[in-house]
């Protein structure tokens, strides 16, 4: 699995898998209101992306695409969006997270404001649960030691 | 000792099973969770969320600050792995 593993199917099925997978967690994200779906199920199919990644190609492949920093950064990036949300509408002069009171800096109503609050928050939660995933898949996957289990390989 | 253990399991087992004789029936529309606060969040929903999905509107909207604990264990199980797992060089 960390090591390369050459095969013209597989890797052209999964270059050609990827985008739709990744395109429909997106849907599964920004359409939570209206059909079964939100941050999490999303985050999880955008990871599942990654992991066919890892799978078809090799760890060193992926991480050129996602690497181990930005996922850290998306990983806290994710909380950071949801508590920020939370804290902005403490500045606007209500309750954690009542998000109602958005409609100050957003141009629709009260109700409308908190539709999209709850879009923000959804975002939030699915950038956490995808860089949350890919980071586990990865530590598990090599046994921690990205680097020199590549080399071993190789 | 495996005996004892065997016999708090099974007494444990017996009072679980005649206390779900007192849990209100499959979908029982007078039921406690049915007539409190759950009326109140699928008429309401739309008037005050603008969400058709009313399951989206609890777990973002009226019960965010749960689904915020929530995100904030994820983070935490992947810092923890990460912590426990990554050596680097």
């Amino acid at each position: 699995m960390i090591g390369r593993f050459e095969d013209v199917i597989i890797q052209t099925i999964c270059r050609l898998l990827v985008p739709p997978i990744q395109l429909f967690a997106l849907y599964v994200i920004a359409h939570g209101h209206h059909s079964p779906g939100g941050g999490f199920q999303g985050g999880c199919i955008l990871a599942a992306s990654f992991i066919l990644l890892v799978i078809a190609f090799d760890l060193r492949e992926t991480k050129r695409r996602m690497s181990e920093k930005v996922n850290i950064v998306f990983c806290s990036l994710g909380v950071i969006i949801y508590s920020g949300i939370g804290l902005l509408c403490i500045l606007l002069g209500s309750n954690f997270l009542d998000y109602g009171v958005l409609h100050k800096i957003l141009p629709v109503d009260p109700a409308n404001a908190r539709s999209l609050g709850i879009l923000g928050i959804e975002i939030g939660v699915g950038i956490a649960v995808m860089a949350v995933m890919v980071s586990i898949f990865f530590n598990i996957a090599s046994g921690g030691e990205h680097e020199e289990a590549e080399e071993l390989r190789e | 000792m495996k005996f004892f253990a065997f016999i708090v399991v099974l007494i444990t087992g017996a009072l679980l099973m005649y206390a779900t004789v007192d849990m209100p029936d499959w979908g029982d529309s007078d039921s406690p969770a049915n007539t409190h606060v759950s009326p109140r969040y699928l008429e309401k929903t739309i008037e005050e969320t603008a969400t058709p999905n009313a399951v989206t509107s609890v777990l973002g909207d009226y019960r965010s600050y749960d689904t915020l604990g929530e995100t904030t264990v994820i983070f935490t199980a992947g810092v923890v792995c990460m912590l426990l797992l990554r050596r680097s060089k």
